[in-house]
C-alpha cells in the first residue's frame, strides 16, 4: 500500500517537471522578440529593453527557468506587465469565484448525473435510457459557448427571469470573508445576497455542468450494465431479495468506482471549461482573467493560470488513483 | 445471440461465406445512431464541398450596411402563411449580422472550415499518434517509458487549455489554431495504439513474423497497425467532433480565424453584442451548426464503436 502511493507520487514528479518547463516556454518560445510581442511594435527601445530586463530574457535559459522556479517556491509568482500587480494577490482575489462556480456545476453534475445513469442501465432500452442517454450525446456535443449564448438568449433577454453578467448585483451589498458568496452571504445572515448569488448562479452553472453531467450519467449507466449482469447479482436476486436492495447495495457498491474516477476527472473539465463559461457571463474568476490576458498579451498571468490548472488537474488524477487503491485492493496489486 | 440472428436469415444469406466487413455494414445498419450520425456527416460533407465551389465568397467587401441586422423575417412570414414579403427580404434567409452580411452564406462557408479545420487536426494527431504508440508498445522497454512520460505530460493539461497556450505562442490564426488542436490529441491515439500494440506483440502470428525474420517496422505496419485500425477509426470519428469543438472555442476566444473570413466560432463570439437586443439569428444558426456538426460525429463514433468491436459495446 505504502509503496504504490510511494511509486504513485514518484511518477508526478516527472509529469510537474515538464508541465513546468512547457509553461516556462510559454513566454520564451515566442518567435521574435517576446518583449516586442507583448509591448506592441510602437513600444520604445527604452520599454523593451526594460521589459527584457524585467523578465530575465538576456540570461542563459536554464539560468531563467532556475530563477523562475525558485521564485514560485518560495511563492513569488511575480507581476502582470499591465498595472505591474502582484500574482498571487490577484489569484487570491479571483479563484474563489472560479471555486464555487466549479463546485456547484460539478455538484450538480453528480447529484443528477449518477441517479439518471442508474436508472437508464436498470431500465434498459427503455424510453427512459434511449432519451437520457440521446440527452447526454448531445450534452457532449454542444460546445459551451453555444449552450451559454442559447441560455442567455431565452432565460435572459428573452424571457428576462435570471442574470446572466456577474456573481452579484452592484447594488446587493455583501461582507467578504470567503470569497464564496453562497458561504458569505449564509455566514453574515444575508439573504437577500444569498438570493441574488445564487440567481446569478443558475445559468453559469448549468452551462458549465451539461458536459460532465452526461459523462457521469454515462459512465454511471456502462458501470452498473457491467455489475448487473455479474453472477452474485443473480444470485442475490435468486435468492429473493429486494430489487431496490440488489440495486442500492449489491450492484451500485461495485459499480461506484469508475463513477468516482470520473467525477475526480471532470475537474480538468470543469477548469477549463470554466474560461469560456466565466467569459460569456462576465464571471469575475481565473477563467476570465485568463481571457482577458489572452487579448491583452500578458503573458505572466497566462503561465501562471495555465500552471495552475495543470497542477491542479495533475493532483487530482493522482488523488482519484490514490483513493481508488484504498477502496479496491486489486488495483494496487495489478499495476 | 448470434445464433438466433442467423438461424433466422433466409437460407441463402446462410450459405453465403461469413465476411466481416458485410456484417460491419449490417450492424451498423441496424444501429439507429450510425444512421443518424452517418445522415448528419453526409449532409455536412455536402455541403462543405458544395458551398465553396459554386458560391465564390469575398469575405473583405462583403458588407452592405442597408440590411445591417436584417432578421430572417422572409422565413417567419412563410411560417405565418405570408406570402406577400418582397423577394429580396430573401436574399437573407437566416437574416444578416452587423455589416449586413448573410448568415446563410457565412455559415455554410463556416461550416467547411470547421469541417477542413477538424479533418486536418485529427488526421496530423492520428498520424503522429498512432506512430509514436505503436512504435512504444512494440519496442518496449526505455523507448516506451520515455515517450509515454511525454504522452503523460501532454495529458497533463487540459486540451483546451493546452491548445489556448499553445495558440498565444504561435500567434492567433486558423492553421496555428489547427495545430494547437491537433497536438493535445496525439496522446489520445499513442496511448490507444500502445496498448494495441502491448496486446498484439504477443500474439502467434507476431512471433510467427518475428522468427521468419521480418523487420521491426515491417511487423508494425504489415500486422499490428492493420489489427488496432477498428479501435482507431472509432476515436478518431469521435476526436473529429472534439476537434470542431476546440477550433471553434480558438476562434470564440479570437485566437483562431481572424476577421473578416467566416468562422463558426468568430461568428458566435460576434453575435454576443447584438444578443442582448434580442437579435438572436446572428447567435442561433451558426451555434445550432456547430451542433449538427459534432453531435453527427458523436453519433456515427457511437454506432462505428458498437459495429466494429461490439467488446466496448456500453462503455463509455
Amino acid at each position: 500500500m505504502g509503496k504504490f502511493i510511494l511509486r504513485r507520487l514518484l511518477e508526478t514528479i516527472p509529469v510537474i517537471f515538464g508541465v513546468s518547463v512547457i509553461v516556462f516556454g510559454l513566454i520564451r518560445f515566442i518567435p521574435g522578440d517576446p518583449a516586442v510581442t507583448i509591448l506592441g511594435e510602437r513600444a520604445t527601445a527604452e520599454s523593451i529593453a526594460a521589459l527584457r530586463e524585467r523578465l530575465g530574457l538576456e540570461r542563459p535559459l536554464v539560468e531563467q527557468y532556475v530563477i523562475w522556479v525558485g521564485n514560485m517556491v518560495r511563492g513569488d509568482l511575480g507581476r502582470t506587465i499591465r498595472g505591474n500587480l502582484v500574482l498571487s494577490n490577484e489569484i487570491a482575489s479571483r479563484f474563489p469565484a472560479t471555486i464555487e462556480l466549479s463546485l456547484v456545476s460539478l455538484f450538480l453534475a453528480t447529484i443528477l448525473g449518477v441517479p439518471i445513469g442508474i436508472l437508464s442501465a436498470v431500465k434498459r432500452n427503455s424510453w427512459f435510457d434511449t432519451s437520457s442517454m440521446f440527452l447526454a450525446l448531445l450534452g457532449v456535443s454542444i460546445p459551451i459557448f453555444v449552450l451559454g449564448l442559447l441560455l442567455i438568449f431565452f432565460f435572459g433577454v428573452y424571457l428576462g427571469w435570471l442574470p446572466f453578467v456577474g456573481r452579484i448585483a452592484s447594488s446587493v451589498a455583501l461582507e467578504r470573508t470567503t470569497g464564496l458568496f453562497l458561504i458569505d452571504s449564509v455566514i453574515s445572515g444575508n439573504f437577500v445576497a444569498f438570493q441574488n448569488v445564487l440567481s446569478h448562479l443558475v445559468l453559469p452553472s448549468i452551462t458549465l455542468m451539461t458536459i460532465p453531467l452526461a459523462i457521469i450519467a454515462r459512465i454511471t449507466r456502462s458501470s452498473m450494465l457491467e455489475v448487473l449482469n455479474q453472477d452474485y447479482i443473480r444470485t442475490a436476486r435468486s435468492k429473493g431479495l429486494a430489487e431496490r436492495f440488489v440495486i442500492n447495495k449489491h450492484a451500485l457498491r461495485n459499480a461506484l468506482l469508475p463513477i468516482i474516477t470520473v467525477i475526480g476527472l471532470q475537474l480538468g473539465t470543469l477548469l477549463s471549461g470554466a474560461v469560456l463559461t466565466e467569459t460569456i457571463y462576465s464571471w469575475p474568476g481565473i477563467g476570465k482573467w485568463l481571457y482577458d490576458a489572452i487579448l491583452g498579451r500578458d503573458y505572466p498571468i497566462i503561465q501562471t493560470v495555465t500552471l495552475m490548472i495543470a497542477c491542479i488537474y495533475v493532483f487530482a488524477n493522482l488523488s482519484v488513483d490514490l483513493l481508488y487503491s484504498i477502496i479496491d485492493p486489486r488495483v494496487r496489486n495489478n499495476s | 445471440m448470434s445464433n438466433v440472428t442467423s438461424l433466422s436469415m433466409p437460407a441463402q444469406e446462410l450459405s453465403r461465406p461469413y465476411s466481416p466487413s458485410r456484417d460491419i455494414r449490417q450492424r451498423l445498419w441496424r444501429s439507429p445512431s450510425a444512421r443518424l450520425g452517418g445522415f448528419l456527416v453526409f449532409f455536412v460533407v455536402l455541403i462543405s464541398i458544395v458551398v465553396p465551389i459554386f458560391d465564390n465568397y469575398n469575405a473583405p467587401t462583403d458588407r452592405n450596411l442597408r440590411a445591417r441586422y436584417q432578421a430572417p423575417d422572409c422565413v417567419i412570414g412563410w411560417l405565418n402563411g405570408d406570402y406577400t414579403e418582397t423577394p429580396v427580404l430573401c436574399d437573407y434567409p437566416f437574416g444578416a449580422d452587423k455589416n449586413g452580411r448573410s448568415i446563410m452564406r457565412r455559415v455554410g462557408h463556416g461550416m467547411s472550415v470547421s469541417l477542413v479545420a477538424g479533418l486536418f487536426s485529427v488526421t496530423i494527431s492520428v498520424v503522429l499518434g498512432t506512430v509514436i504508440g505503436l512504435t512504444a508498445g512494440y519496442l518496449s522497454g526505455l523507448t516506451d517509458s520515455v515517450i509515454m512520460r511525454l504522452m503523460d505530460i501532454i495529458l497533463a493539461f487540459p486540451s483546451l487549455l493546452l491548445a489556448i497556450s499553445l495558440v498565444t505562442v504561435l500567434g492567433p490564426g486558423l492553421q496555428n489554431g489547427m495545430i494547437a488542436v491537433s497536438i493535445t490529441q496525439i496522446p489520445v491515439y499513442a496511448r490507444l495504439s500502445r496498448s494495441m500494440a502491448v496486446t498484439i506483440r504477443n500474439t502467434e502470428y507476431v512471433i510467427a513474423a518475428q522468427s521468419l525474420g521480418a523487420s521491426d517496422s515491417g511487423i508494425i505496419a504489415r500486422h499490428i497497425f492493420p489489427n488496432s485500425l477498428a479501435p482507431l477509426i472509432v476515436q478518431a470519428t469521435l476526436g473529429l467532433g472534439t476537434a470542431v469543438i476546440e477550433t471553434a472555442a480558438l476562434g470564440f476566444l479570437g485566437l483562431g480565424q481572424q476577421p473578416p473570413y467566416p468562422e463558426l466560432g468568430k461568428m458566435l463570439a460576434d453575435s454576443q453584442e447584438s444578443l442582448i437586443s434580442g437579435k438572436w439569428w446572428v447567435m442561433l444558426f451558426p451555434g445550432v451548426t456547430i451542433i449538427l456538426i459534432v453531435l453527427g460525429f458523436n453519433l456515427l463514433g457511437d454506432g462505428l464503436r458498437d459495429a466494429l468491436d461490439p467488446r466496448l459495446k456500453g462503455n463509455q
